[in-house]
C-alpha cells in the first residue's frame, strides 16, 4: 500500500529469533507429566502408615539398589551416546545407546521380580491392602514410563543398526534422552518416597 | 520496508466440482487450524444443545411441586449428563476451538506448532464426548437396559464404588472424560508452543494480543491442572476393575482425598471455562469502544496472577466437609486474594469503555452484559468462598445460582459476543444484526428469570440435586418462575442458531475489516485463505493494522 509508506518508518526488527518448538513442547510434556505423577505421589505420601492389614512395607521391600543403580547410570550412558552423536562417531554411538537400553531392561526385569516375590511369596497384590495399591500404582506408573522409553530407545537402535543415517536425526535423539532423564528424575523421587520414607 | 501487505486480489484456485464424499474427505482428513477450530467450536455447539435439552428437561420436572415429568434416576442422569457435558463437551472444546482458530492468525503463523496433533486432539476430544453418551446405550452392560452416569459431575466417592455404582455407567463417565482430557491436554500444549515459538517477526510478548496471553495462561493452567483429573480418574478405575482401595473406607481410604484430587483440577478448571471470556472480552470491549485497552500491562499481570493463584483455592469447594480451621482459613484467604486480579480486570474492561466512542453493536452488547453479570457471579463467589457463609448455603440452590451466572450469564453472554465479532472472519458473511439484538435481550431477558430466583431459592433452603420437592414451602413461585426463564431462552438461542445458518450462505459480504480492528486477523481476506499469509507480516506494536491505517500516528511511537 502506498500510503503506508507515508509515515514515518518504524525502527527495523532486528533479527528475530525464538525457542525451538521441539524444545517448547519437550518441556510442557514433561511438566503436564510431572502434574501426573505428583498426584500419585501425594496419595503415596497421604496414605503411609494407613493400611489396616498387613503385609506392611518394612516387612516385604528391600532396596533395589542395582536396578536404582542400572536406572541412574543409564542416564550417563544416554548423555555419552548423544555426545558420540555430535561427533558422528556411529559406532561408538550405538555402543553406547545399546549399553543405555541394557541397563533400562536390567531396571525392568529387577522391577518385575520384585512384583514376583510380592505377589507370590508375600500375597501383597494391587487390593490386599492401602499400601498395595498405592505402591502397585505408583511403581507401576513410573515402569510404564520406563516401557515406553524403552520403546523409542529400541526404536532408535533398530533403525541405526539397519542402517538409517541416525545422525540426521540429532534434535529428536535429544528430546528422548530429556525424556529419559526426566522418567530417571521420577524414579529418585519414588524411590525416596516409597523406599525411604515409606519404609 | 516490509509491512502487511494487501493483495489487489486473491489468487483464485480453480474449484473441483462439488462432492460430498470429497468434501467429507477433506474435513476429516484436515490438519488445517481454521477447520479443525470450527469443528471444534460446531461440536461444541452441539453438546450445548443437547445439555441445554436436558436442563429444559429438568426446569419442567421442577416448575411444579410434585413433578413427575421424569422419574427419580432419570433426572439423577440428566444432572450429571448436564453437568458433565457442559464442562466438558461445551468449556473445553470452546477454549480449544477459538485458540485454534485465533491464535494463529493473531501472530501471524501459518499454523499450529504441530498441526497432526491438533487433529488428534480434536478427533480423541470428540470420541472421548461420544464415548460418554454411549453409556445410554451400553451403560448397565450388553444384557440389561442402558443407562448413563448418576453420580454427578464431580462423582464423589465413595458414590462411584463397584457397591454403589453398579454396572457400567460410571466406567462411561471415567473414560470419556479420560480421553477427552488427553484431546484437551494435546491442544493446550499446542497453544503454548505456538505462542512461545511461532509469534511474526517484532511480535515481542509485550506486542502480543491480550486474546493470545490469556489463551497463553490458559492452556497452562489445562497443562497443569488436567492431568490431577486424570491421575485421580486412574485411581478410580483400579479402584473399580482392580479392587484397589484409594478410595475404599472400609480398608482406611479416603473418600475425601477424592474430593482434594478433584477439586485439585476443578477449581483451576473453572478459571480454564472463563479465560475465554477475559480473551474474548479483551478484544471486543477496546474495538467497540475505539479505545486501546486500558491498562494493558496491569492485564497481563493479573490474567498472569490468576494463573498461579488458582491453583491455591480448591478447597473452597469443601467447607462443608469438616477441614482443619486452619484449612479454612487459608482457603477463605487464598479466595480473597484471587479475587483481586479478577477485580483489577473488570475495572479495566470498565476503564476502557469510560469516554470511549461506545459503539453497541451485538458482540458488545454481550460484553457490556458480561460485565456486570460476571460481577455479581463474582460477589456471589466472594460470598461462597468465605468458610462460614458457605456452611449455610453449601449444596443449596445459591450454589447452582452462582456456578449458573459464571458460565452462562457470563461465558455463555461472551462466547456469543465472540462468535459475532469473528463470524465475519470466519464466513465472510456478515450476520443479520436486527436477530442479533432479538437474540441479546431475549437471552438476557431469559436467563435473568432463570437464574436470579435459584439465588432466592437458595435462601429459602432448596437443596441442590432435589428430583422434586413438596408444596408449601414456598419454593412455587420462584422456581416456576425459574422455569418461565426457558420461553425466552429457548427461542433466543433458536434465533442464533437460524442466524448463523442463514447468514453463513445468504448473508451480506462482510469484506475483510468490518469492524475497523487492530489485530492481524484482519488483514487478511474473509474467510482467511488457507495459508493464512501471503506474506509474514511484521509488527511495531500491540495494534499492527492501527500502524498501517494511520501510517502519521503509528503506536510504535507511543510504545
Amino acid at each position: 500500500m502506498a500510503t503506508a509508506l507515508a509515515g514515518p518508518t518504524p525502527p527495523a526488527i532486528g533479527e528475530w529469533k525464538l525457542p525451538d518448538r521441539g524444545t517448547i513442547g519437550v518441556i510442557f510434556l514433561i511438566l503436564t507429566e510431572s502434574a501426573l505423577f505428583t498426584i500419585f505421589v501425594v496419595a503415596y505420601l497421604v496414605y503411609i502408615g494407613k493400611s489396616l492389614t498387613g503385609p506392611y512395607p518394612k516387612d516385604v521391600l528391600d532396596l533395589p539398589i542395582l536396578a536404582s543403580i542400572c536406572l541412574l547410570s543409564s542416564s550417563v550412558t544416554i548423555v555419552f551416546a548423544e555426545h558420540a552423536l555430535k561427533r558422528e562417531r556411529i559406532g561408538l554411538f550405538k555402543l553406547w545407546w545399546f549399553a543405555t537400553i541394557l541397563l533400562g531392561l536390567e531396571f525392568l526385569v529387577s522391577t518385575g521380580l520384585e512384583w514376583r516375590k510380592l505377589i507370590y511369596e508375600d500375597h501383597l497384590t494391587v487390593s490386599t491392602n492401602l499400601f498395595g495399591t498405592t505402591f502397585y500404582s505408583l511403581v507401576g506408573l513410573h515402569a510404564s514410563h520406563v516401557i515406553v522409553g524403552m520403546m523409542f530407545l529400541l526404536l532408535v537402535m533398530l533403525v541405526s543398526l539397519f542402517g538409517f543415517p541416525i545422525h540426521t536425526q540429532e534434535r529428536r535423539v535429544k528430546f528422548l534422552s530429556w525424556y529419559w532423564h526426566f522418567v530417571d528424575g521420577i524414579w529418585i523421587v519414588v524411590f525416596t518416597v516409597v523406599y525411604v520414607i515409606g519404609r | 520496508m516490509a509491512s502487511i501487505h494487501y493483495p489487489a486480489e486473491h489468487p483464485k484456485v480453480e474449484e473441483a466440482r462439488f462432492s460430498f464424499s470429497s468434501h467429507l474427505y477433506e474435513w476429516v482428513s484436515t490438519v488445517d487450524h481454521k477447520r479443525l477450530g470450527l469443528m471444534y467450536i460446531v461440536s461444541a455447539l452441539f453438546f450445548f444443545v443437547v445439555a441445554g435439552l436436558m436442563a429444559t428437561v429438568m426446569r419442567l420436572q421442577l416448575a411444579f411441586p410434585n413433578g413427575h415429568v421424569v422419574d427419580p434416576d432419570t433426572f439423577n442422569r440428566l444432572f450429571t449428563m448436564h453437568g458433565t457435558t457442559m464442562v466438558f463437551l461445551v468449556g473445553m472444546p470452546f477454549v480449544a476451538g477459538l485458540s485454534n482458530y485465533l491464535v494463529p492468525l493473531m501472530i501471524g503463523a501459518r499454523d499450529m506448532a504441530f498441526p497432526r496433533l491438533n487433529a488428534f486432539g480434536f478427533w480423541i476430544f470428540l470420541f472421548g464426548g461420544f464415548l460418554l453418551y454411549f453409556s445410554y446405550i451400553g451403560g448397565s452392560g450388553l444384557s440389561g437396559a442402558g443407562s448413563a452416569p448418576d453420580v454427578g459431575w464431580f462423582a464423589y466417592a465413595p458414590l462411584t464404588s463397584r457397591a454403589f455404582s453398579r454396572g457400567a455407567s460410571t466406567d462411561y463417565w471415567i473414560l470419556g472424560i479420560l480421553v477427552a482430557g488427553v484431546g484437551s491436554i494435546a491442544s493446550a500444549l499446542n497453544v503454548i508452543v505456538t505462542t512461545i515459538t511461532m509469534r511474526c517477526p517484532g511480535m515481542t510478548l509485550g506486542r502480543m494480543p491480550m486474546f493470545v496471553w490469556v489463551m497463553l495462561v490458559d492452556s497452562w493452567l489445562i497443562v497443569i491442572a488436567l492431568p490431577p483429573l486424570s491421575a485421580a480418574q486412574i485411581m478410580l478405575l483400579i479402584d473399580r476393575f482392580l479392587g484397589g482401595n484409594f478410595f475404599n473406607t472400609q480398608s482406611g481410604g479416603s473418600a475425601v482425598l477424592w474430593q482434594h484430587f478433584f477439586w485439585i483440577f476443578g477449581h483451576p478448571e473453572v478459571y480454564i471455562l472463563i479465560f475465554p471470556a477475559f480473551a474474548i472480552l479483551s478484544e471486543v470491549i477496546p474495538i467497540f469502544s475505539r479505545k486501546p485497552i486500558f491498562g494493558r500491562p496491569a492485564m497481563v499481570g493479573a490474567v498472569c496472577a490468576i494463573g498461579f493463584i488458582s491453583l491455591g483455592v480448591w478447597a473452597h469447594h469443601m467447607f462443608a466437609v469438616g477441614m482443619t480451621s486452619w484449612s479454612n482459613t487459608f482457603f477463605t484467604a487464598s479466595t480473597m486474594l484471587v479475587g483481586i486480579p479478577t477485580g483489577i480486570k473488570i475495572f479495566n474492561w470498565t476503564a476502557t469503555m469510560y469516554g470511549g466512542k461506545l459503539r453497541l453493536d451485538t458482540p458488545m452488547l454481550f460484553c457490556v452484559a458480561f460485565l456486570f453479570q460476571f460481577l455479581i457471579a463474582g460477589l456471589t463467589g466472594i460470598m461462597l468462598g468465605t468458610g462460614p457463609f458457605d456452611w449455610q448455603l453449601h449444596d443449596s440452590y445459591f450454589v447452582v445460582g452462582h456456578f449458573h451466572f459464571t458460565l452462562v450469564a457470563g461465558l455463555v453472554f461472551a462466547l456469543f459476543g465472540g462468535m459475532y465479532y469473528w463470524f465475519p472472519k470466519v464466513t465472510g458473511r456478515m450476520y443479520n444484526e436486527t436477530l442479533g439484538k432479538w437474540h441479546f435481550w431475549l437471552f438476557l431477558i431469559g436467563v435473568e428469570l432463570t437464574f436470579v430466583p435459584m439465588h432466592f431459592l437458595g435462601f429459602l433452603g432448596m437443596p441442590r440435586r432435589i428430583y422434586t420437592y413438596a408444596p408449601g414451602r414456598g419454593w412455587e413461585f420462584w422456581n416456576l418462575v425459574a422455569s418461565a426463564g426457558l420461553l425466552f431462552q429457548l427461542p433466543a438461542t433458536l434465533i442464533f442458531v437460524w442466524n448463523v445458518v442463514y447468514s453463513a450462505i445468504k448473508g451480506k459480504i462482510a469484506g475483510d475489516d468490518p469492524w475497523d480492528a487492530w489485530t492481524l486477523e484482519w488483514s487478511i481476506s474473509s474467510p482467511p485463505p488457507e495459508y493464512n499469509f501471503e506474506i509474514t507480516p511484521e509488527v511495531h506494536s500491540s495494534r499492527p493494522l492501527w500502524d498501517l491505517k494511520n501510517p502519521n500516528d503509528p503506536d510504535w511511537r507511543f510504545e
